[in-house]
């Protein structure tokens, strides 16, 4: 079967990638995600050591523990825990509301059924293998092909939008004594607030991981190009090598 | 040579974001918009979820095995060394302002109403927890026995440690959690009377906010009507001297 569309685009031309609103999401987030992280370092300075369960105090066992991160990564840059919360909780509901909008919006206009839902040809081992072996050749897509997500993409975005970003926000929420007496399901499905501040704060170096190989494939893939599609929206299509 | 470039770039280039994002939150009205926050958290606490909710409470197994002690250790003023050393027989709590009945209750007293037991987590602002047995007098049955104004809105608790320069500490809760079925003046801890860590004679369970809405070594109750006139108006010490939200639920 042939999915192309009739006026299948021709390497080399400037197309229209991005919506409008896309774009708007890509940047608030950046921006968003940005504070929240630092903000969040900031606040993990407050306490560096991590638990498992519902209680972890200085005379419990911690999993983890660090010295403060440096001013340099948090905000505000000098210690202020103060701050760093006013920041972080300013943040967080503007992200999660935006990502809320976005996820709607994606049903309504049928973005997630047509570009991130996975197709049953591209799960099979062989194409799976045949992406992970294109990407560590960097070969990436040209033509119209650039403008499809291919599978792997779609495995991060997917693993993102539904694993990654609802348990930051979920286990944000369940860090609050008021959300624990509100909706008491949240710390069970946790499994106590500090396994929440714990995983919380996994999430977020998760998180941290995906925007670097996500700025890693943009400098790959062109930047110029790249960057530009997610600002004016417009994209040229990559030629084919050798061409 | 060119990794520690990278590095250099990154620590600066973070360095100076971060840095323009502290000059931004000195700007007196982008840092209202940073501290408005705090109404949006509280009315969507309040408004979208039941305002009697109780918080969790555990079993005896899951209590911490040491409950940490946080904030003032010991008062050391001498008139609280003064109560101190009499087992606090001349102490009494205060309550005062909106009432139509201003009450000074001994301990004594205060172990002889009908007590509450809860088992719950005490969730500090820095991130830790502990789980411990507060035992204590509801602080409706207390607010009842002064029978609070009408026109009170507020419960100011005024404490016996000073926070320097003597300013003794202070916070303030409003009529939502005073009435909380779990809010309570407790006198013991594990089945101990308080310790001096812990607040001793009387701290205040406010189980559903942060700790630092927790007052410890209580001397006072103050029913007020706005909470303008209470330090610098922002409703406690901390939140009026290093900028901590007053509603403390998130």
């Amino acid at each position: 079967m042939d999915d192309r569309p009739v006026d299948d685009p021709v390497p080399g031309a400037l197309v229209k990638r991005h919506r409008l609103s896309t774009r708007l999401w890509h940047w608030s987030n950046a921006l968003l995600l940005y504070t929240l992280f630092t903000s969040g370092l900031g606040i993990f300075n407050a306490h560096p050591r991590l638990y498992w369960g519902h209680y972890g105090a200085n005379f419990d066992t911690a999993w983890l523990e660090l010295e403060r991160f440096p001013g340099w990564l948090t905000l505000p840059t000098s210690y202020s825990l103060a701050m760093s919360r006013h920041w972080h909780l300013a943040a967080a509901p503007l992200f999660a509301f935006g990502l809320l909008a976005y996820m709607v919006w994606s049903l309504a206009n049928r973005h997630f059924p047509r570009d991130l839902a996975f197709r049953a040809a591209e799960v099979r081992p062989g194409p799976v293998w045949q992406d992970i072996k294109d990407h560590a050749r960097l070969r990436f897509p040209t033509g119209a092909a650039a403008l499809r997500y291919n599978v792997l993409q779609k495995a991060s975005y997917n693993g993102v939008l539904f694993l990654l970003l609802p348990v930051l926000i979920l286990t944000g929420l369940t860090m609050s004594p008021g959300m624990n007496a509100a909706w008491p399901w949240l710390v069970d499905l946790f499994g106590g607030r500090q396994s929440a501040r714990s995983i919380h704060f996994i999430a977020a170096w998760g998180l941290v991981v995906f925007v670097l190989v996500h700025l890693l494939m943009v400098l790959l893939a062109g930047p110029y190009n790249e960057v530009r599609s997610m600002i004016t929206g417009r994209y040229r299509l990559p030629r084919e090598r050798g061409a | 040579m060119r990794v520690m470039l990278t590095r250099r770039a990154l620590v600066l280039g973070m360095g100076a974001t971060l840095a323009g994002c502290d000059r931004l939150a000195r700007n007196e009205s982008f840092r209202e918009a940073l501290f408005s926050a705090e109404n949006f958290h509280k009315w969507a606490q309040r408004g979208l979820s039941d305002r009697q909710a109780l918080a969790r409470e555990f079993r005896p197994d899951q209590i911490s095995p040491i409950f940490r002690a946080n904030g003032t250790a010991n008062p050391n003023t001498p008139a609280y060394k003064a109560l101190w050393r009499k087992g606090f027989a001349d102490w009494r709590l205060k309550v005062s302002g909106l009432v139509a009945r201003p009450l000074a209750l001994s301990l004594p007293q205060l172990r002889n109403l009908p007590h509450r037991e809860q088992i719950t987590r005490h969730d500090c602002v820095e991130g830790w927890s502990a789980i411990g047995k507060w035992r204590g007098v509801p602080l409706r049955t207390v607010l009842e026995g002064a029978q609070l104004s009408d026109r009170a809105r507020y419960l100011v608790f005024r404490c016996a440690d000073d926070m320097g320069g003597g300013n003794a500490y202070y916070e303030s809760i409003d009529l939502i959690d005073a009435f909380h079925p779990q809010t309570i003046l407790a006198f013991a801890l594990n089945d101990q009377s308080l310790s001096v860590a812990n607040g001793a004679p009387l701290r205040l369970r406010v189980e559903r906010q942060l700790g630092y809405k927790h007052a410890k070594y209580l001397m006072e109750i103050q029913a007020v009507a706005s909470l303008d006139g209470i330090g610098k108006g922002k409703g406690g010490f901390w939140e009026d001297h290093a900028d901590y939200d007053w509603y403390a639920g998130i």
